[in-house]
């Protein structure tokens, strides 16, 4: 019988030559990350014992949840996050002002490699299955006994295949897949179970429209999620992986046992938007005209990419974001940022009125820089729309691509790209 | 054999709403200060009225969205002894494990149980006596590997135990 890509991954990395799904085993860890808040693994590592990390040049960690630091608490949680990675020698450790997001600089770095078995103390781990890998999130403990052990238990999951044939329309994204796919299998479609992701539409997408895809295979409940490499992405990898680096580059047999097989046609998916309080709660873009908005986000690790301001600010540029409208962008890396800035696009923003961002996941989460006030509504192109996600408990976050986001703040209510576009 | 009140929740319960992410700024430094605010932003005195070894019985999904451990972690500090749900996320559902929070899947009870019923629990036999109606039911024995991080204590005395041996 033949494997999916993620069993395959699975089973090399326990050492076995078959799994099946629904067997537990003890697979070897390839990379593991962390960001800011992973201190609590840290801790759990040291409250286990640990005098060492399995291999210090496996871990990476950036700083970016509560980045700049907003109070003095996370100021001396940065403080206390240095000391251990000196303590344990992580090689691959960012500091503020020389990283930025982890699910879009990791990869960025060339840490991720097709093939990797990852863990990572954070959900949106699975962004790195757009590159062939297996990554997962977990919590601290989790993390801390993989940093001590090398190694991790899991069961073997299920997979669904979710094909997207036909063409796209040029104003739907890969955010508008993944936000569709989620509308159609619900917030549970993918619990305990892998998503891979197929079709000529998704081998027609860039590497960040990938990312965008996989990293959101968490709201739909997913253990992990996988498209299987090619071309595309072997193209991205060259000049961030280091040279002679041993990449395995697997995919699924054809005659591979899934779970379920989903169908979509992209032809007739139009630019969505996902209405409070689910990321499943998803309808098109066009239906949701006439919902005033009083802050518009781009960022984050799902969509704070280079692709994502350039779409962006080919909207914004030349006009104006609405009055009573704020929009704050948040480039995902410094590189990103840098890049941005050679090709104009932060003066884009600026001169549209948008308030430029350092890299940081702050309004995502509802950490800081640009929080929700009391009954006001967001448009973001971030990940998650729960309740008090964004600020005040009865705020209310939409969430849709750059694309929409950007035409949403010009209007200054949600609307599909189209209409700003075609004006 | 312990005993608790029941407090209900429905699907999709997510980590925002159990504990909300302006709160994991360095957490773990005292984690047991995370309890009070569970579940604030929909009941701020949940954690008031919660006595120690009360039971929360939800839906699906519960425990949906971020890796935060600081979410079962708030739950057992606030003093909830088990959580019985149809199901649960699964980064959830390791991290409630692995800090020795008891998570048990049990649809069944979910759907007849109401708020305020007394549960008794039995880990081992996996058996749920409702005391208030007297019935009882069956959920699927957590497997080996659980088992021993739950008897362990936790997955840190686990590994500890480990790394030793």
């Amino acid at each position: 019988m033949g494997m999916t890509l993620v069993e395959k991954v699975l089973a090399q990395a326990a050492n076995l030559p078959q799994v099946k799904p629904g067997q537990f085993i003890t697979a070897k860890v390839d990379k593991i990350i962390g960001h800011d808040i992973s201190l609590a693994a840290f801790r759990e590592l040291e409250r286990m014992g640990a005098t060492r990390v399995f291999d210090p040049d496996r871990i990476a960690i950036t700083w970016d949840h509560f980045v700049p630091s907003p109070t003095v608490g996370a100021a001396n949680q940065n403080r206390e996050l240095a000391g251990y990675i000196n303590r344990y020698k992580i090689k691959n450790f960012f500091e503020v002002g020389r990283g930025g997001i982890c699910h879009a600089l990791f990869p960025e770095k060339g840490l991720i490699w097709p093939g990797d078995v990852v863990v990572g103390s954070d959900s949106h781990t699975c962004t790195y299955g757009a590159l062939g890998a297996v990554a997962m999130g977990m919590g601290s403990t989790d993390v801390a006994a993989a940093m001590a052990l090398g190694e991790v238990w899991l069961k073997v999951p299920e997979t669904i295949r979710v094909h997207f044939a036909g063409e796209r329309g040029p104003w739907t994204t890969g955010k508008d897949l993944i936000l569709y796919t989620l509308g159609q299998i619900g917030t549970k479609g993918a619990l305990y179970k892998a998503l891979e992701f197929a079709g000529e539409a998704v081998y027609g997408l860039n590497m960040d429209e990938r990312f965008t895809i996989c990293n959101m295979a968490v709201e739909g409940g997913s253990k992990t999620a996988v498209i299987a490499p090619d071309d595309t992405t072997r193209e991205y990898l060259v000049g961030r992986v280091p040279p002679g680096a041993q990449l395995r580059f697997y995919s699924s047999d054809l005659d591979a046992v899934y779970v379920a097989d989903y169908i979509f046609d992209c032809s007739k998916i139009e630019p969505q938007v996902a209405c409070p309080p689910s990321p499943a709660n998803v309808h098109p873009a066009a239906g949701l005209t006439g919902v005033k908005i009083d802050q518009a986000v781009l960022g984050s690790c799902t969509n704070g990419r280079l692709s994502d301001l350039r779409v962006a600010a080919r909207i914004l540029e030349g006009r104006k974001i609405k009055p009573g409208v704020r929009m704050i962008v948040v480039p995902g890396t410094q590189e990103i940022y840098l890049t941005a800035m050679r090709e104009g696009l932060l003066e884009t923003f600026v001169r549209a009125g948008a308030l430029v961002s350092p890299p940081t996941c702050g309004p995502c989460f509802g950490g800081h820089m640009g929080l929700l006030g009391d009954s006001e509504v967001a448009i973001s192109s971030t990940n998650r729309n729960f309740t008090g996600r964004m600020g005040a408990v009865n705020s209310q976050v939409y969430l849709a691509s750059p694309a929409t986001v950007a035409a949403s703040a010009i209007t200054g209510y949600i609307c599909d790209p189209r209409e700003v576009m075609s004006a | 054999m312990k005993n608790g009140r029941v407090w209900k929740f429905g699907n999709d319960v997510d980590t925002d709403v159990i504990i909300p992410g302006r709160f994991l700024a360095d957490w773990n430094k005292e984690p047991e200060k995370l309890g009070q605010y569970c579940f604030c932003s929909i009941d701020p005195q949940f954690s008031t009225k919660v006595q120690p070894g009360d039971i929360i019985v939800a839906g699906e999904n519960f425990g949906c969205g971020s890796s935060r451990q600081a979410a079962p972690v708030a739950i057992k500090y606030a003093g909830i002894e088990y959580v019985i749900a149809v199901s649960f996320a699964r980064i959830f559902y390791r991290n409630a494990i692995n800090i020795g929070l008891p998570v048990l899947e049990c649809p069944a009870l979910v759907e007849e149980v109401k708020k305020g019923d007394r549960l008794a629990v039995e880990l081992d036999k996996g058996e749920i006596k409702n005391l208030d109606t007297g019935k009882v039911y069956h959920f699927e024995p957590l497997n080996v590997m659980v088992q021993e991080i739950l008897y362990s204590g936790g997955l840190v005395p686990y590994v500890r135990n480990r790394l030793n041996s």
